[in-house]
């Protein structure tokens, strides 16, 4: 029979362990229970996402494997090679230990790209903190960033971008979502699968310890406010182990005797093990006496459900293994053989001899799948109206200089660069656009290509107006990559959200996934991989909806890729999109918006067609080499992305348009679709043939100081400051 | 002509700097391992950047002790020309090669940028620079911050054994301009006999335009002209 205690402790439900008993038909024993906890939780049975992930586009004639089937997504990009991806979440453990939270989150997604065969090239990553004035919030972010820098450095891998973002939403739930990108030869990627019974499963890495047990079940399948005491759940890294692990695992993939390759990350064994005998269509034997151990005394619960960092599952050819050994000799790494692939269905634990429990991997793995419809019937969103007081409608130049400081000083807006500083972006040396413009562009050796990438989202638009915030992430991602000229051509996404289990928390999650659907489809891009957090309540929010798209474009190296800002005085300046100014619904979940209200709310406007229609007009413009620069507009609207212009060579700008008497929607307001470009002027009849038929304007032209519009100017040498200064505190 | 490039386990700018020789600069390179107890005839030394053995218990000390070490210092006591970049000065320093010691960056962080470098072009490794030229190479890590004490300073500005120090675009040696607080504003110093650099820029990373720039390059061409000349 049950204990309550105990199956709180795993996340499961009264009637989940009901159901466990009606499929098993007896009770299970507690090592068995231990299982369901873990392959049943939310991050590793998808109970509240699989229902609504099944209607995304998740391939594309390009992609190599299906969403969720391996370790990451594979999508080929010619000459023979496949890029790896994946963003992964590692929210709870990082609100409780920022430092080894975030650094362990590094060394889980990093596993999951070598998994495959495929080297690491790149990290990116998306972080989400409430405001820095308060002190543990600060050093919750200093922890994470410090995380990051600690372990991803070590491991030789350039961090090339992302987006670190505030919001009082994440008061006491931070969001740390990581991204790893790997290369391999399409012919050499690996699976996380046995071929036949009687292949060796082989622990590789770092001894099992007691660390992060019931991580998978404990944190990141209940509200964080249960959570706080889950200390010992949280892992501590070991990044040079790491290191050791991706040299030595590449050396091993192309041996003949190496059959499959899985990480061992959440759950443990349990979750590794079991699910690569599935997708195997094995069963599989596990001798927990065989696996080599920390601590003594561990119990067989124990050693299957730690999650002791820096460990790989290998599936092996038996009496294929000695040259195995020998590479993980000479990296001087502990391996032993824990078990085998066996005939049948059934997952058994041996302590030796002794048969600890006996259970059909059918059931093991078939969480409980939920239907998040049925939790919203009676539910109606909220919807909060709009409109801006008079006292920003008055056009005094005092009163607009103030909020433009505001938001010029805004730690959303000013630079990143004191956190990008903290992460090596130029090893592996492939980066060719370091991190701080719209998106991060590596070469790939040996080839013609250029890869571009973009690890972006807006909660604030989400929380708005689900559906079409997430339109607008998925948009706004890929225009990060095609300003520059990159074809975006896969996504992973990390999906940040409260608890599917109230209808609020479903209704977002349904609405997000609809605007998922509609752009992927329109933008014709697979999502070709992701993760899922929920249950992200503090003790008293929930944090708004909050999808990371990661997005991957591609480039032929002979294009010169536009920069970020003006380059040269005498440029011509032009504007793609409809309107140059904002409007009142371009403040909806504005920055400037929060600023005066700290609130996010109104009406979404988008036109996700016209979107990519304007899209592809810039990326045929760098195709043809005639851009200077170009810089789609987005935080803090028209008026942030001129001065970030002008800010990249210190430079200004004169256009030839009145700022208008509502001037506070006009400057800040964050209307989709618009991009500033700058070109030669000699290119004007080239550009005008390009973009024949579409919405552009000549609006100004680039001068060596100052924002000059017809009857007001902004001088740049302290709005430039304020931007470099970067954080108002020192992160 | 031979370059080795020695591989610790941590090592990662190993295959930055194999891919700078081989490829772009077109020279036959070979990697070493840790555990060999040969340098296998190679001409020239490098001990890349990374985290040797973790930077566990203080950087580059453990990987002083390995076996190669042994060999390495041998073939510098006998005039070989050794290179070593970020974590292999840390190593030379450990391994009493060079003098000082790299301690944690004034900031107390991880520091990655491009930095500006001042050059004393009166060495085997940098006289394809001009006198004071100013070049841009990334610095990359976390205990660069170069100390010593007063008495082999000295000796060190005398003996004219500083090969580049930090500066600003133009010139300027002031403190701002002085990423991680290293005495004297030091990024490379080479031994007295002048066959021995360490540096904490990483050149690799600096030796191609598509990067950002080349200027890294002629540190090794400068070394491997030297060496070809006398080989």
């Amino acid at each position: 029979m049950y204990n309550l205690e105990t199956l709180k402790e795993l996340a499961l439900t009264v009637p989940e362990y009901n159901s466990i008993v009606d499929k098993l038909e007896r009770e299970p024993n507690e090592l068995e229970l231990g299982l369901f906890g873990a392959l049943w939780s939310e991050h590793c049975g998808y109970k509240h996402t699989k229902k609504l992930l099944r209607n995304i586009k998740s391939t594309s004639k390009l992609t190599i494997t299906n969403a969720g089937e391996e370790n990451a997504g594979a999508i080929n990009i010619g000459d023979g090679k496949a890029i790896v991806m994946k963003i992964e979440s590692h929210n709870h453990p990082s609100a409780i230990e920022p430092y080894e939270g975030a650094a362990t989150g590094i060394g889980g997604i990093v596993r999951d790209i070598f998994a495959m065969g495929a080297r690491p090239i790149a990290l990116l990553n998306s972080l989400r903190f409430s405001n820095l004035e308060n002190v543990k919030n600060l050093e919750i972010a200093k922890g994470v960033v410090r995380g990051i820098s600690g372990y991803g450095n070590c491991l030789g891998i350039p961090n090339i971008g992302g987006e670190c973002f505030f919001d009082s939403c994440y008061e006491s739930n931070p969001l740390v979502n990581a991204m790893c990108v790997g290369i391999v030869d399409t012919d050499k990627i690996l699976s996380a699968k046995a071929e036949k019974p009687g292949d060796l499963l082989l622990l590789v890495g770092a001894e099992t310890g007691r660390d992060g047990i019931h991580g998978a079940s404990g944190l990141a399948s209940q509200n964080f406010e249960e959570t706080t005491e889950l200390r010992s759940a949280v892992q501590v890294g070991n990044p040079f182990l790491e290191k050791l692990l991706i040299e030595a695992c590449l050396e091993i993939s192309s041996l003949k005797g190496l059959v499959g390759m899985q990480d061992c990350g959440a759950a443990g064994i349990t979750s590794a093990a079991i699910e690569m005998a599935k997708r195997s269509n094995l069963g599989i034997s596990i001798d927990v006496s065989k696996v080599p151990t920390r601590e003594k005394m561990m119990t067989p619960y124990e050693i299957m459900l730690s999650e002791s960092q820096e460990r790989m599952l290998l599936a092996v050819t038996p009496n294929e293994e000695k040259e195995i050994f020998e590479v993980f000799d000479k990296w001087d790494l502990k391996c032993a053989i824990i078990g085998e692939f066996i005939e049948g269905n059934d997952a058994s634990v041996y302590n030796k001899n002794n048969l600890l429990s006996k259970t059909p991997i059918n059931i093991l793995t078939e969480a409980p799948e939920y239907d998040l419809e049925k939790i919203i019937v009676d539910f109606k969103p909220k919807k909060h109206s709009f409109t801006l007081e008079k006292k920003y409608i008055s056009f005094e130049k005092q009163i607009i200089d103030k909020y433009l400081n505001k938001i010029i000083n805004s730690n959303n807006i000013v630079s990143k660069k004191s956190i990008f500083q903290k992460y090596d972006h130029h090893v592996q040396t492939n980066t060719v656009i370091e991190p701080g413009q719209d998106a991060a562009v590596i070469r790939i050796k040996g080839t013609e290509k250029m890869l571009l990438f973009s690890c972006d989202g807006n909660s604030r638009y989400c929380h708005v107006d689900p559906k079409t915030g997430a339109e607008i992430s998925i948009a706004e991602a890929c225009r990060n990559v095609s300003v520059m000229g990159g074809n975006p051509i896969a996504i992973t996404d990390g999906l940040n959200f409260g608890d599917p289990t109230t209808p609020r928390g479903a209704y977002e999650l349904i609405e997000t996934f609809k605007g998922f659907s509609t752009a992927c489809e329109k933008f014709d891009i697979p999502i070709i991989s992701g993760n899922a957090s929920l249950f992200n309540e503090g003790h008293d929010s929930s944090i708004y909806p909050t999808p990371i798209i990661g997005v991957m474009g591609i480039m032929n190296n002979k294009n010169k890729i536009p920069s970020l800002g003006f380059d040269k005085i005498g440029d011509s300046v032009g504007l793609l999109g409809k309107k140059f100014w904002g409007s009142t619904k371009g403040l909806s979940g504005s920055e400037f918006q929060n600023i005066i209200s700290n609130n996010s709310k109104g009406e979404l406007s988008f036109d996700i067609d016209y979107e990519i229609v304007l899209q592809k007009q810039i990326r045929t413009l760098v195709d043809n080499n005639l851009l200077e620069s170009a810089h789609d507009t987005s935080l803090g609207g028209i008026i942030v992305a001129l001065i970030k212009a002008c800010n990249f060579n210190n430079l200004g700008v004169e256009i030839n348009k009145l700022l208008p008497e509502d001037w506070a929607p006009a400057m800040f307001g964050e209307d989709q679709s618009r991009v500033i470009f700058s070109f030669q002027s000699k290119n004007k009849g080239k550009i005008s043939k390009v973009l024949a038929g579409f919405d552009w304007e000549e609006i100004g032209i680039v001068t060596s100081k100052d924002i000059i519009f017809k009857n007001i100017t902004f001088e740049t040498d302290n709005l430039l400051k304020s931007y470099n200064k970067g954080f108002s505190t020192k992160l | 002509m031979k370059i080795g490039i020695v591989v610790f386990p941590g090592t990662w700018s190993d295959r930055d700097t194999f891919y700078a020789l081989s490829e772009v600069i077109k020279i036959e390179s070979e990697y070493i391992w840790h555990k060999d107890q040969s340098l296998n005839n190679c001409d020239f030394i490098i001990l890349p950047g990374g985290f040797s053995y973790g930077d566990y218990l203080r950087t580059g000390a453990i990987a002083s002790f390995s076996p190669i070490m042994e060999k390495v210092i041998e073939f510098s006591k006998q005039g070989g020309a050794v290179l070593g970049i970020c974590n292999g000065f840390q190593i030379l320093c450990e391994s009493n090669l060079l003098p000082g010691i790299l301690i944690k960056n004034k900031n107390l962080d991880f520091i990655c940028e491009r930095s500006f470098l001042k050059v004393n072009n009166q060495s085997i490794y940098s006289d394809q620079y001009k006198q004071n030229e100013i070049i841009n190479i990334p610095i990359s890590h976390g205990e660069g911050n170069f100390q010593l004490d007063k008495y082999n300073l000295d000796k060190l500005e005398e003996e004219e054994r500083i090969i580049f120090r930090y500066s600003s675009e133009t010139g300027d040696e002031t403190e701002i301009y002085n990423p991680n607080g290293s005495v004297n504003n030091i990024a490379g110093i080479v031994n007295s006999k002048g066959n021995v650099l360490g540096m904490m820029p990483h050149p690799e990373k600096a030796s191609e335009k598509i990067l950002g720039g080349e200027d890294g390059k002629r540190i090794f061409t400068s070394i491997i002209e030297n060496i070809s000349q006398n080989v």
